[in-house]
């Protein structure tokens, strides 16, 4: 291969690799990457949808499952969904512990709503662990409530029922 | 080709060597740091999230509130009236919440002279893991941690960050939820800083 034809081809590259990247580049400079927060390990078919819940809830003679709040305990006394029980944040080890102990006992065919909405979904350190601690301690029906921003805006505010309180 | 199914050697051609470059270059830039970042918000939802500010809390007067900060004083809202009042909601365990707060805290450096005046409440359970994000930061305005009723007080404080904008005379007039474009906050805080005290 002829060196200039070398030399066109890296700069071709490099101007290349520097225009597809130029927006997440710019982006990059303003945002350090935060590590990624597990979520996408969750399969789709174990999310719920908020209005899904909310019909479940006011659904006379349904399974209702166990809802345990996997995020912030300040979050949780501001607003909950009525009848949920926090279970500690999955990301650490004191909530890992906490929710572990909470369901030790049932057994693995038991319906449960796991769901924290501290953050943007993307960026929610806590469901995904607390999702993979559920699955490796063998319940097979877990579903994670799909909070896209945070509970606020995707249940609090779409009127959907709360309550208040530790 | 080679018998036996193998691939020729890259390029085959010379004159095809640019175009095969080319072809490489866009398959492989998003494997390559920095542009593999695909978690990076999009300008344009970002400027979405950041339009979305109707609150009820909106130009009225801001909840006053009284906490004690990391260092021990009293931080009360309203000792800050005539200063424009970046208030920030954030936790230890927010990913997005402590890429904002360095810059915050170099706002606080650059526009302090003229009267912004950030603050910072925690929404961690606890003060521990708080404190240490501080000092880590070297955050250089107060920061206390907060607690259910000023979360109430503030319509709710159910995700984060949760940023608002205080005027000088102490009136909410902007609410940025969640992951939002820096300059879209920072230009309206020039704007209020641009601006005089109404009352006195």
């Amino acid at each position: 291969m002829p060196v200039d034809l070398r030399k066109r081809a890296v700069a071709i590259a490099v101007l290349a690799v520097l225009c597809v990247g130029r927006e997440r580049m710019w982006a990059a400079g303003q945002w350090a990457a935060p590590p990624p927060s597990g979520t996408s390990a969750i399969p789709a078919a174990q999310l719920i949808q908020p209005e899904e819940l909310n019909k479940l809830l006011h659904t006379r003679g349904a399974e209702m499952p166990l809802i345990l709040q996997v995020g912030s305990h300040l979050m949780f006394a501001q607003a909950h969904i009525p009848g949920a029980e926090y279970a500690g944040p999955g990301s650490e080890s004191e909530g890992v512990q906490l929710l572990r102990g909470r369901v030790a006992s049932l057994p693995r065919g038991a319906f449960i709503v796991l769901y924290c909405g501290c953050c943007p979904w993307n960026r929610c350190p806590n469901v995904g662990p607390a999702y993979q601690l559920l699955r490796g301690m063998g319940f097979t029906r877990v579903k994670v409530l799909y909070l896209a921003d945070n509970f606020g805006d995707d249940w609090a505010n779409k009127g959907f029922p709360v309550a208040s309180g530790r | 080709m080679q018998a036996g199914g193998s691939v020729a050697p890259w390029p085959r051609t010379g004159r095809r060597a640019p175009l095969c470059a080319l072809f490489v270059a866009f398959i492989a830039a998003p494997l390559v740091p920095p542009f593999a970042y695909a978690g990076v918000p999009h300008p344009r939802r970002v400027i979405a999230c950041a339009a979305r500010v109707g609150n009820p809390l909106l130009n009225k007067p801001a909840p006053d509130f009284a906490l004690v900060d990391l260092n021990g004083q009293t931080l009360r809202l309203a000792a800050y009236r005539g200063k424009v009042v970046l208030l920030n909601f954030w936790a230890t365990w927010c990913a997005p919440c402590q890429v904002e707060m360095p810059v915050f805290a170099a706002w606080q450096r650059q526009h302090g002279p003229q009267g912004l005046q950030v603050i910072g409440i925690s929404m961690d359970d606890d003060a521990a893991p708080a404190r240490r994000l501080v000092e880590r930061l070297k955050l250089n305005y107060p920061v206390a941690v907060g607690d259910e009723r000023i979360g109430v007080r503030y319509g709710g404080v159910l995700g984060l960050p949760l940023t608002f904008l205080i005027d000088r005379d102490g009136v909410a007039r902007a609410r940025f939820q969640g992951e939002t474009d820096m300059k879209v906050i920072e230009n309206r805080l020039k704007t209020l800083l641009a601006q005089r005290r109404a009352q006195k």
